[in-house]
């Protein structure tokens, strides 16, 4: 694993590195080889294993819900129907706590992030070796270099991917407090709080500021959880590299510290979620 | 680490996704569990509603219960009473009875005494006057001689 002729700086970067396809200034679009082209690709460039993931992981969650609303029976749920109610439940008792206006969107916005989060968090737990591996020997018999294929497989590791939703939670966030206040009670809000017309300029970096920081905060959030974690993974993965004991040593680490990590990805999940229904609410609010 | 295009991708999925859960995943099953809900809540009214009536029932049961005792014990204590009465009747009637019976004896008795009397003395005059005849060795006229016959009689 650390082997093949790699250095541990080598094995660590290689896995931190997206595969990425995009527009190269001189080979135009490709599947970037080296994370130098990746860079050069600047802004048009997608990283196709998160948002391979990040979609497969997406459509999972929603077949997997879509088939259980189909046959929902009003009778004794069983089997995946249970869990689901149980998640439903779940997500509308948090949005009924959180939200006090009324808006249709935030239940089914608040599941989505939720289970999207969670599943996206869960794929952490997958052995950071098994999938990469794949995708070279996948790559390979394509007839590319494996040592060029790069895949990460946790979507929320890719800040792309969390400031992604995170925006998208801005949107709706300014999108509701428009759609409520009007654009004058929302800049109002911005400009004339907390110090009153007197200080409107001092009022607008104030509350500009905490707007702004907030899908910054859920985007960072998420991403720095997830990629500490998966970071921690990979280095415990080097161990495997060392002699036996060391590498028992490190099976034992690895077990240890993803139990762990399923309670720091449901609670992630949580988090997003509940920070999702409370910046909605706060959108909804007048004063 | 690089912010790239793969932002603009995650935003879009994100709302296709949040749109196709609104659409198709959550109204379906929140009506489901609300219709759930519903049930349960009913089949539980309807549980009390069954609990309580049944209260009432037995209630009602044990009114009867005791209302059929009483009257049973009436009908007991009636009868018990009405039977008295009759052994009663039937005691007076017998008693009655057997005084008739007792005073028809009595009657007869004393008839047949003095018709036995009366024969007697009838035959005891008879042998009297038998007997003078023989001491006065003549006959007496009877009806010359009746009314000392007849005191003799009397007397006897």
């Amino acid at each position: 694993m650390a082997g093949e002729g790699l250095t541990s700086g080598d094995y660590i970067k290689h896995h931190l590195q997206n595969m990425t396809y995009g527009d190269h200034p001189v080979k135009g679009w490709t599947f970037a080889h080296t994370p130098e082209e990746a860079k050069e690709m600047g802004f048009w460039a997608f990283h196709v294993d998160s948002l391979g993931w990040s979609f497969a992981l997406a459509l999972i969650f929603f077949f997997a819900f879509r088939k259980v609303a189909k046959n929902a029976t009003t009778g004794v749920p069983t089997g995946f129907q249970n869990f689901a109610e149980m998640i439903i439940e779940f997500i509308n008792s948090s949005v009924r706590g959180s939200f006090s206006g009324k808006n249709d969107i935030v239940a089914p916005l608040a599941l989505t992030v939720f289970a999207w989060v969670f599943l996206m968090n869960l794929m952490d737990l997958v052995p950071v070796d098994w999938l990469p591996m794949l995708a070279q020997q996948i790559g390979a018999a394509f007839g590319a270099d494996p040592h060029h294929i790069y895949f990460k497989v946790v979507p929320s590791t890719d800040p792309n991917v969390t400031f992604g939703m995170a925006l998208g939670v801005f949107w709706l966030m300014l999108y509701y407090s428009i759609k409520i206040k009007g654009v004058g009670g929302f800049f109002g809000e911005l400009a004339f709080q907390p110090f009153g017309k007197a200080g409107i300029l001092v009022n607008l970096v104030l509350e500009g500021v905490s707007l702004i920081s907030k899908p910054v905060s859920l985007a960072l959030r998420l991403f720095g959880n997830m990629y500490a974690g998966e970071t921690i993974f990979i280095l415990i993965a080097l161990m495997y590299g060392g002699s036996l004991a060391v590498g028992a040593f490190g099976g034992l680490l690895q077990l240890g510290w993803a139990i762990f990590h399923i309670l720091i990805i449901t609670l992630q999940a949580f988090i997003f979620m509940t920070l999702t229904i409370v910046y909605l609410d706060m959108a909804h609010q007048e004063h | 680490m690089n912010i790239n295009a793969t932002l603009i991708g995650q935003s879009i999925a994100f709302f296709l996704f949040v749109w196709f859960v609104m659409k198709y995943v959550w109204p379906p099953l929140i009506v489901a569990l609300d219709e759930r809900k519903k049930t349960i809540a009913d089949g539980l009214a309807a549980a009390e509603r069954g609990q309580h009536e049944q209260e009432l029932a037995e209630k009602a049961a044990e009114k009867h219960i005791r209302e059929a005792k009483g009257q049973a014990a009436e009908i007991l204590s009636q009868a018990q009473k009405r039977a008295a009465e009759i052994v009663e009747e039937a005691k007076g009637g017998a008693r009655e009875e057997a005084d008739g019976i007792k005073k028809a004896a009595t009657a007869e008795i004393d008839q047949e005494v003095n018709r036995a009397k009366e024969h007697l003395r009838q035959q005891v005059a008879s042998i009297a006057i038998a007997g003078a005849e023989k001491v006065l060795k003549r006959e007496i006229d009877e009806k010359a001689h009746g009314d000392i016959v007849d005191d003799l009689i009397a007397q006897i």
